[in-house]
């Protein structure tokens, strides 16, 4: 049995430890806002935080969560009140939609870190993310607002 | 003056001067100290040294030239991939500490262990590249250049040579390289090889190929 939080709540788990903890979290704890892409690390769209930190969850094997806190789209905050899903919504970056809770889990460890990223910067954190739409020039406007508006609360 | 004239006190002034070279140069053996037995082995000996410590070294560097060595030690601020050393996908970056950048930190994507299956990620404990401050960059240099870059203890983390030995033959990420999961070339020598060959520049003198 392997033991951690999910978005603050502790859970158990009989899955065999080599299973992607992307299956652990869809098929046995029925969180489906995580998506499978590739099951390579090559696309971002299965991107969760463990202890805070960016994992590619189709590759990463549920034992490597044993005592951690994992952290999936749907526990980004209580009330989809983050920044990041403010300006999402304002900038309406979606399209199709796969690849977004991916985009906004990488992209929340990037303003964690640099609270006012530049393109670089924004570059740098984004590029293992793909959108097949296309829709990367709307995620860099999102990131600079989410910048404004993590700003503004931050100045309150 | 006729030209043959000219040509008759050139050439008498050349052997002037080389005579006087000959005399000078007798006379400086003249003045030595006789030479004893022992200095010329010795002197023959350390050149052998030399040879033999720069010899093991080249023999070295074709595993620290090998993609699975160098891919790490790009010279650069990307990790390179692959047999041919190609600029790794995804826009990744060093970062100050050699584990990337935000969300695309190594360990986003690269376990404790090596993943199976063809172009699945590599892995071990302490994947990294070397921290910015200490590149110890293998890609682009000559043998001669990264041996001097490896023994210089401003460049390679203060270590001294038993440190490198230590490095080379106990460190698991070094030992990454010979365990390089599915589908990945191997080191030209095993690691044995390699550290005895490492061992062999040191003990004898840790001289560097030009």
């Amino acid at each position: 049995m392997i033991s951690f939080t999910v978005n603050g709540k502790p859970v158990s788990v009989e899955d065999p430890p080599s299973t992607p903890l992307l299956w652990v979290l869809r098929d046995s704890l029925q969180l489906t806002g995580t998506k499978f892409g590739c099951g390579m690390a090559l696309c971002g769209a299965c991107t969760v935080h463990i202890d805070g930190e960016a994992v590619r969850s189709c590759v990463a094997p549920v034992s490597r969560a044993e005592g951690k806190k994992i952290t999936t789209i749907e526990g980004l905050s209580p009330d989809a009140t983050h920044p990041l899903q403010e300006a999402w919504i304002e900038i309406e970056v979606p399209q199709c939609g796969y690849c977004q809770s991916g985009q906004i889990m990488s992209a929340a460890v990037l303003l964690r870190e640099n609270p006012k990223p530049t393109d670089e910067d924004i570059d740098e954190a984004m590029s293992g993310n793909i959108c097949r739409c296309g829709t990367y020039p709307r995620i860099r406007r999102a990131i600079h607002r989410a910048a404004e508006i993590q700003a503004q609360r931050a100045a309150k | 003056m006729p030209e043959n004239i000219s040509r008759r006190r050139s050439a008498f002034l050349v052997g002037g001067l080389l005579s006087a070279a000959l005399a000078a140069s007798s006379l400086a053996w003249s003045q030595q100290s006789p030479v004893t037995p022992a200095a010329v082995p010795s002197a023959m000996l350390d050149s052998s040294k030399a040879a033999t410590s720069q010899a093991a070294f080249l023999r070295a560097w074709t595993v620290f030239d090998s993609p699975r060595c160098k891919n790490c030690h790009p010279a650069g601020d990307a990790p390179l991939q692959g047999d041919d050393s190609h600029v790794h996908i995804q826009n990744v970056k060093r970062g100050a500490d050699g584990k990337g950048l935000y969300g695309m930190k190594c360990h986003t994507c690269h376990q404790d262990a090596n993943l199976a299956g063809a172009n699945m990620p590599p892995g071990n404990p302490k994947w990294s590249l070397p921290p910015a401050k200490m590149k110890m960059v293998i890609q682009g240099e000559t043998a001669g250049q990264f041996c001097r870059q490896l023994k210089d203890p401003a460049k390679n983390g203060n270590r001294s040579l038993p440190q490198i030995m230590e490095h080379v033959s106990q460190d698991d990420l070094v030992g990454w390289g010979w365990n390089p999961g599915d589908g990945r070339t191997l080191p030209p020598l095993n690691r044995p090889d390699f550290v005895a060959a490492m061992q062999q520049w040191v003990d004898n003198g840790a001289a560097c190929p030009q």
